[in-house]
């Protein structure tokens, strides 16, 4: 499966706050959640995103709370995966907990702009800028991380371990 | 082979004779945590794995503080969840409304973590039990969920960062200083995945509720956890509230360091966190004239005795300034009786100040203290991210309590000294 997308460029240090605002923690649907994803950082973001688009972030993206409404929201408002020079580490688990992808790349981070359409391979860590015609590559996924994305995340993962 | 604190907790939770940074370890945890936002995602989740019931009934332990007494008609569902999980499944700590506290204050108060343990808690500043010389880190809702079930979790053993603090701490130089200085010369990921332990004279001298403040924040600077190796201040503040037997682990001399970074802080001033990030840290006589609107005393940083205390005795023979609301959240129901028997609540009420009943409240700007646009409120929480209080054009300011009711004095960001 290949996302494909236009990209959302974002600054350093979004915080789970601007991902998702505490004012809308109070019901844990992810459809709802998604109303208000990025609400902080861009209001606009909610409504214009479409299916298979792209987060792209400079350092430290999900920094601050363990809410993993942040991550849901994310997932979703339809976001087809998340590129970052680096996550915060709560964050980081979340998102693979929950199924959300997520890649750790300086040099995408840096070489894709605004509105750019980008498409990546999950499978080979594989990152294309289609408007300006650059590939970059992402961070290998630990292997027992990949397990759980494997499995189709952590519950099922701890699931199948029990059965055994 | 040598060492960390962090690296013998964790290896000893492991079942290992000896675990180095990078390794991936599965471990028992001494407890598990949830609030009234995180556990109703982990309560679904855990439902889906297709267990009878939680691995502990004494170790899950389930606290709503976020936006209880319920702020509206979802957060009353929210926390009814909570309720009827811990009646289901005969939980024996679930701390109900009037019984309650902000979890981080509650659960050290109530000996429910100790030196030596392993802790994970939906809440990121789960952190804050490394005062106690304990392991501990926030985690998300599946993570917490899975632990309800197994008692265990996979960590990776984390890089270890040395902060040492050389020199007596100065008068109204706390703690949350220290920790806010430290984030200030890091950044927000200067220690991201990793370890900060906390050591030296100056840490050696600060009591348990400074010490408590400082790991609570280490989350702000990125990090796993954050550490102070047990003492005899750690001892007397353990000893006769454990609920259960507590290690003192220590870390080897040769133990191995990413980096060590020595401050001399005998001449620290407070410090203010300037908005939208905790590490835009300046000394307090260096914040300008910054007009604010509202104060905030309290949150699982600045919300125990000490704090409250040190926060009455700038106050003392003051009125809380004509522009400004002081809102003032004691941690636990336990703190808040103490603070009415040293007579500190009527000293608040007396002053102008509105004083709650413990919640998180503000600090998430949940409710009980909502900003409007274009309003700045100095607290004593622990984030100043954009829109963390209420809109987003409003602004957060961080310090320690002094500072605040100095502040809360002045009608605007003010030294202690100002009002002696």
């Amino acid at each position: 499966m290949t996302i494909h997308g236009k990209a959302w460029k974002f600054g350093a240090d979004v915080d789970t706050d601007a991902i998702i605002p505490a004012r809308y923690l109070n019901t844990s649907d992810p459809a709802e959640l998604a109303k208000h994803c990025m609400e902080d950082a861009d209001p606009e973001f909610a409504t214009k995103v479409k299916i298979g688009d792209v987060i792209v972030a400079d350092k430290n993206f999900g920094c601050g709370s363990s809410r993993e409404h942040a991550p849901i929201a994310i997932k979703a408002a339809g976001v087809g995966c998340i590129i970052a020079k680096s996550y915060a580490r709560i964050f980081y688990r979340n998102a693979f907990n929950i199924g959300l992808l997520i890649f750790e790349s300086p040099e995408a981070a840096d070489g894709i702009k605004d509105g750019d359409e980008v498409s990546v391979d999950p499978g080979q860590g594989l990152i294309k800028n289609l408007t300006r015609g650059e590939e970059y590559r992402a961070t290998p996924v630990p292997e027992f991380m990949q397990q759980i994305i494997a499995a189709g995340g952590l519950i099922d993962y701890v699931s199948e371990r029990l059965k055994k | 082979m040598p060492m960390t604190i962090t690296e013998k907790i964790l290896a000893a939770h492991a079942g290992a004779e000896a675990v180095e940074p990078g390794q991936l370890v599965n471990v028992k945890v001494d407890l598990a945590l949830g609030n009234d936002i995180t556990a109703p995602v982990a309560i679904r989740e855990f439902e889906r794995i297709g267990v009878e019931t939680v691995w502990d009934r004494d170790r899950v332990v389930l606290v709503p503080d976020h936006f209880v007494p319920n702020k509206d008609i979802k957060s009353a569902e929210q926390a009814q969840m909570l309720r009827e999980f811990a009646r289901k499944h005969n939980l024996t700590n679930y701390f109900e409304v009037g019984r309650m506290g902000i979890e981080h204050c509650l659960l050290p108060e109530q000996g429910l973590v100790g030196p030596g343990d392993l802790i994970i808690g939906a809440d990121s500043h789960t952190c804050t039990y490394g005062g106690l010389g304990a392991f501990s880190t926030g985690v998300g809702s599946t993570d917490l969920a899975a632990a309800m079930a197994l008692g265990e979790t996979w960590l990776k053993v984390p890089e270890s960062i040395k902060f040492v603090y050389h020199g007596a701490l100065p008068r109204w130089v706390s703690g949350k200083d220290l920790i806010l200085y430290t984030i200030g010369q890091i950044g927000v990921d200067g220690a991201l995945y990793m370890a900060m332990e906390f050591t030296g004279p100056a840490i050696e001298g600060l009591s348990m509720d400074g010490r408590l403040t400082m790991a609570n924040m280490a989350v702000e600077a990125g990090a796993k956890n954050g550490i102070v190796p047990p003492d005899e201040i750690t001892r007397r503040y353990v000893e006769g509230r454990a609920k259960r037997p507590y290690t003192f682990y220590n870390s080897d001399p040769d133990a191995r360091y990413t980096k060590v970074y020595e401050f001399d802080v005998s001449k620290l001033e407070p410090q203010v966190a300037f908005p939208h990030l905790p590490e835009n840290t300046r000394p307090v006589s260096e914040a300008g004239n910054v007009t604010i609107h509202q104060v905030v005393i309290g949150s699982c940083t600045n919300g125990r005795m000490e704090d409250l205390r040190e926060a009455a005795t700038v106050l003392k023979g003051h009125k809380v300034n004509d522009n400004i609301r002081l809102i003032v959240i004691p941690g636990t129901q336990d703190i808040y009786l103490q603070a009415m028997q040293e007579g500190i609540v009527e000293q608040f009420i007396k002053a102008g100040a509105a004083v709650s009943t413990p919640t998180c409240g503000p600090c998430l700007g949940g409710y009980m203290g909502i900003l409007a646009k274009g309003e700045r409120s100095l607290a004593t929480t622990n984030r100043n991210f954009v829109g963390r209080m209420g809109d987003p054009e409003s602004e957060v300011y961080l310090c320690n309590p002094a500072v605040a009711a100095a502040s809360a004095v002045l009608g605007r960001i003010a030294a202690p000294w100002e009002v002696e």
